[in-house]
């Protein structure tokens, strides 16, 4: 069932691109919103778009309370904008599970964290082009860009990891040069190779595993994203920073 | 011990108490669609209630022992033979040393757990032997039974004494089905309001639904059991239908997508997800809805966090006293 879910929206329709810098704050910051998500868990909102300033917050603030997490805290899931923290109710005898939860989070507000320093860069060396990715030609097209200089723009930035999700070890980045936004494709494709680096909108992102996809498919890296028998089984975490670096084939 | 598979079944998983705490990688949950009929077949055979069983999806495997060692099933009602005599599940059953357990088609409901004495070992991937189909990794090599799997079978069957000599031999008393396995239609599912509203209102409530060829352990889809040309309603639509932004889902979820067909997601739910969320499906009704089948009908009743709370505090203490009465079987008499 893979229309189950829906990778999130473009950043183009939901917000301005989020081309400028996480240091770049302009806007005053609100308290994040904290509203329950069924019986057993609390989401909190820190911004409805996809922008480096609200992602930041979710980061900062994952960090802090995943450092000190009380017995009750069973998992803490980061998204673009908005995070939930999940809670065993059985661990906690109060009437109110999640009123203990609220509390200690509130506690724990405002965000005032910055990213944490330990963040990491992490390059990703990629074949572009060619059977590796079939869609570099049309992307190149779209951006009226040589299929050259769309590989200079994209392996030119470094993006960081807003999250990891639609797959095991799946990571959506933010960063993209709004240049080579591009919609997915109207059809997905039935197979998308392990390690496609793929554009959907403002969004860049790179395919764990083989499987359907409707992603603009414009290189691959040999990179193993994700494997269970690692003691680190996701190679990103949310937040970290990624450069990729264009290779050549069969080096 | 080991188990061979003769045949695998339509869907067949090993499945524990899922994956919790990876969920930040993208990582599901999975686990059994129904912990409570698992955790039953567990003490029936003198296991850990959390111990991994196999999911069995409407028509089972066919296994064959290598050593004597005591099963249960629980769950649906399934067709289930010893060396070809019918044996009735929600039982301890010892089976004598290399028996074929058949399990057959579905008779009502949809899915059932299979346990035997030792339990189910497969490697831990993320502190689970879950089977993450999306995925592709824990249980077995990641995917459903196929025929020729050997499934490896922990030591506690050697601590239990079971006698090959005995033969096969069926337990004199049960339990009873859970009372949240209702067989009736439609299948009562109590669901807290989520966040995002839907037109109408209460359209998710009011209207019965059917489950959807195109659900599996992801999610139910469901659609209207009558037709707008018969009733003149229009679909349930979510009231904002604005784009929105991927944000966390968990198992329960019900989504809206723009076409008015809620997803109910289920224990294989994806970890984010960019429709609006109208309601939750409560987890002591998770049994329930583990139990549907395409076709079949369902309706929605709202309840406060507090009432899911105390349902599934109801269920709890309704397994742990199952849990006290089996162990004083078990003591009284070794079979």
């Amino acid at each position: 069932m893979t229309s189950g879910r829906r990778p999130p929206a473009s950043a183009a329709a939901a917000s301005p691109a989020p081309s400028q810098s996480p240091s770049a704050r302009a806007t005053p910051r609100v308290a994040p919103t904290i509203e329950a998500l069924g019986e057993q868990a609390l989401l909190l909102r820190f911004g409805d778009t996809i922008d480096p300033d609200s992602n930041a917050r979710v980061q900062a603030f994952a960090h802090r309370i995943g450092a000190q997490r009380p017995n009750w805290l069973v998992d803490i899931v980061p998204a673009y904008a908005s995070l939930a923290v999940f809670v065993d109710v059985a661990v906690t005898p109060a009437r109110d599970p999640l009123q203990v939860a609220r509390d200690w989070l509130q506690a724990r507000l405002p965000d005032d964290a910055r990213v944490p320093e330990t963040s990491r860069l992490l390059e990703i060396p990629v074949h572009y082009g060619g059977s590796d990715g079939p869609d570099l030609d049309a992307l190149a097209a779209h951006a009226g860009l040589s299929p050259d200089a769309v590989i200079a723009r994209h392996a030119g930035r470094e993006y960081t990891v807003a999250m990891l999700g639609f797959a095991p070890g799946f990571p959506y980045l933010l960063g993209l040069d709004p240049a080579l936004a591009m919609p997915r494709l109207a059809t997905p494709r039935r197979e998308v190779a392990a390690g496609s680096v793929g554009i959907a909108g403002m969004q860049t992102g790179i395919y764990p595993r083989r499987g359907p996809g409707g992603w603009r498919i414009i290189g691959r890296t040999e990179l193993s994203l994700f494997d269970p028998l690692r003691a680190a089984p996701s190679l990103l975490a949310a937040g970290d920073r990624v450069r990729f670096v264009a290779i050549d084939s069969a080096s | 011990m080991s188990v061979l598979v003769l045949a695998p079944g339509a869907l067949t998983t090993l499945q524990d108490r899922g994956r919790v705490g990876s969920r930040a990688l993208g990582v599901g949950v999975a686990g059994a669609l129904d912990p409570y009929s698992s955790a039953i077949a567990n003490l029936l055979v003198g296991n850990p209630v959390a111990a991994a069983t196999l999911e069995i999806t409407l028509s089972g495997p066919k296994l064959r022992l290598s050593q004597a060692a005591r099963i249960a099933l629980c769950g649906g009602d399934f067709d289930l033979r010893i060396d070809g005599t019918a044996v009735a599940g929600w039982r301890r059953v010892t089976v004598p040393a290399g028996a074929t357990v058949a399990i057959g088609g579905c008779r009502r409901c949809a899915r059932a757990w299979l346990a035997i004495s030792g339990g189910f070992r497969a490697p831990r991937r993320m502190d689970s032997l879950s089977t993450d189909l999306r995925g592709g990794f824990g249980g077995i090599d990641g995917r459903a039974l196929v025929a020729g799997d050997v499934l490896d079978i922990g030591d506690a069957g050697v601590a239990m004494n079971i006698r090959d000599a005995d033969g096969m031999d069926v337990a004199r008393w049960w339990i009873d089905r859970s009372p949240d396995l209702a067989f009736g239609q439609p299948a009562r599912i109590h669901a807290i309001a989520g966040a995002d509203a839907c037109v109408p209102k209460d359209g998710l409530f009011a209207r019965e639904w059917r489950v959807t060829a195109d659900s599996n352990r992801q999610g139910l889809r469901l659609e209207p059991t009558t037709t707008r040309a018969s009733t003149g309603e229009a679909p349930l639509r979510p009231a904002d239908l604005r784009e929105r932004i991927s944000e966390p889902v968990a198992p329960g979820t019900i989504q809206l997508p723009p076409d008015g067909q809620p997803i109910v997601l289920l224990a294989d739910a994806q970890t984010h997800g960019g429709y609006p969320r109208i309601a939750h499906a409560i987890q002591a009704d998770w049994p329930r809805l583990a139990q549907l089948r395409p076709g079949d009908r369902l309706r929605f009743e709202a309840c406060s966090r507090e009432d899911a709370w105390q349902a599934r505090r109801a269920q709890a203490q309704r397994l742990a006293r199952i849990a006290l009465a089996i162990a004083a079987r078990a003591a009284q008499r070794p079979s």
